[in-house]
């Protein structure tokens, strides 16, 4: 691209590029902190629903748009917190927890949300869900698992990731790995059973479901993902066992309750 | 390219030459079919005619404006760090474009996660810096942009409909043969990206057989 120039370029000489590129550097970064600034109550606004939405169909409730299940939470879910004893913490706003700095602290010392879904707030909860957060094989995973009223057997569980292998460790995102987990029971004699998934997959779709249906604390597991498998059990287990004390609490109530 | 910097009379916007520009890269220039770029998102994003419409318009945002600020700046720029320059001033819309979706299309931009950032590695908007832009005034290298975001946008929407029609049944989404009421089982390889290879093949089979193009020896 050089001119024949009859004198040297001046804006070939270093002085003018470093200025040139300090300048270029300063500009471009003031449009995008303006640009992220202005934009971030709008993208904020959309994770929050998305979350809401994710709570609502890990319970199996369907909704449409992002907006009917920001409508249907206010209605269904009443949200708190709890800690590693299973006691309730006040002065907690559970919307603002940040999960991923939750999930880096010791178990005994994480503020732990539990999402209980009602036909209507106030009500018998019908199910409880609790966020789950870890690490696949490149990057955090998370989700939400729901257990139904009796607190043992899975509803229905919703994952998702930052940055696993597309076509491997990203399926933990589809409702064909999701599928596997619903009906699976997280207490066998009241012994804590976080459900792990093996290594190898029987052949997927429905079959993983039939080869594993009797095994409630196993589900398939995905070929060539095994890292992201055992990153998903291992979430399970360190999350469930940090709500263990809560879900007995709430089994022991069951129990009184049905006598 | 054969695109050279040319003394140019003020003419109007939609001169003969300037309308070239835009429709030129739909057919006998077209970024995709022709001169083979930015392949790896027509594979990517084409398996449903939504996140392609969304995709091309993006990237005919990206190009169209980095085109104009980068021939704006073309007397200006050291050519020692110009590819660095054009990099930045891309990267500065693809961003804002990614923002932008995040928070109106949040939807559309989780389908099309990684690759809305890829538009800055997208060699189109490269190559239309390197071979227009840095060249060519600023109206005529907008037009450019504009019309190589147009051909590329041609493809991917071409591609995504008979993707998303013969792959999963269905036009933006909505369910064609079961309202025809035919039972119509999803074709699994039009999902794959190899699937979209073919289609990007057959399409450029067809075109240099209707316009006659070869590659020369």
């Amino acid at each position: 691209m050089s001119q024949p120039n009859e004198k040297p370029d001046f804006r070939q000489s270093n002085v003018y590029i470093i200025i040139y590129s300090v300048v270029l550097t300063v500009v471009c970064g003031v449009l995008l902190a303006i640009a992220a600034l202005g934009l971030k109550p709008a993208q904020d606004a959309n994770i929050e629903m998305e979350k809401k939405q994710n709570i609502l169909s890990a319970a199996g409730i369907k909704t449409a748009t992002r907006e009917d299940a920001a409508k249907l939470y206010e209605e269904k879910v009443s949200a708190y917190a709890v800690d590693f004893t299973g006691k309730k913490v006040d002065k907690v706003d559970v919307s603002k927890l940040d999960l991923a700095a939750e999930s880096k602290k010791k178990p005994k010392e994480r503020i732990l949300p539990i999402y209980e879904i009602s036909n209507k707030k106030g009500e018998k909860a019908e199910f409880f869900v609790v966020p789950v957060y870890g690490f696949g094989l490149w990057n955090d995973i998370w989700g939400y698992i729901a257990l139904k009223g009796d607190v043992t057997t899975i509803n229905g569980v919703k994952f998702d990731h930052k940055g696993e292998t597309p076509g491997l460790g990203a399926r933990i995102a589809t409702d064909e790995i999701q599928k596997r987990y619903i009906g699976k029971k997280i207490f066998k004699d009241s012994k804590l059973t976080p459900i792990f998934m093996e290594k190898g997959e029987q052949g997927g779709g429905d079959r993983s479901i039939a080869v594993f249906k009797d095994m409630p604390d196993k589900v398939d597991g995905m070929s060539g993902a095994t890292i992201t498998g055992v990153g998903l059990s291992n979430m399970l287990d360190d999350y469930l066992k940090c709500y263990e004390s809560f879900f007995k609490g709430k089994l022991g109530n069951n129990k009184v309750a049905s006598n | 390219m054969a695109e050279v910097a040319e003394k140019q009379v003020a003419e109007p916007i939609f001169s003969k030459k300037n309308r070239k520009l835009l429709t030129d890269p739909l057919n006998g220039n077209n970024p995709i079919t022709v001169q083979v770029l930015g392949i790896c998102s027509a594979l990517a994003v084409t398996v449903q005619v939504a996140p392609a419409i969304v995709m091309s318009i993006g990237l005919m945002l990206v190009t169209a404006f980095s085109n104009l600020f980068i021939s704006m700046l073309r007397n200006t720029i050291p050519s020692r760090i110009r590819i660095i320059v054009q990099l930045a001033v891309v990267s500065v819309f693809v961003i804002l474009v990614d923002q932008v979706l995040k928070a109106y299309v949040y939807d559309v931009s989780k389908q099309l996660s990684v690759f809305t950032g890829l538009i800055i590695t997208n060699c189109i908007v490269m190559g239309r810096l390197e071979a227009f832009a840095m060249a060519n005034k600023p109206i005529p290298s907008f037009l450019d942009g504009i019309g190589n975001g147009l051909g590329y946008g041609l493809i991917l929407v071409t591609i995504a409909v008979f993707r998303e029609l013969f792959g999963s049944g269905s036009i933006l989404g909505y369910k064609i043969f079961e309202a025809m009421n035919i039972t119509y089982t999803g074709n699994g390889l039009l999902m794959l990206p190899a699937g979209a290879c073919m289609m990007v093949g057959i399409y450029i089979w067809i075109q240099r057989s209707l316009n006659g193009y070869r590659e020369e020896d």
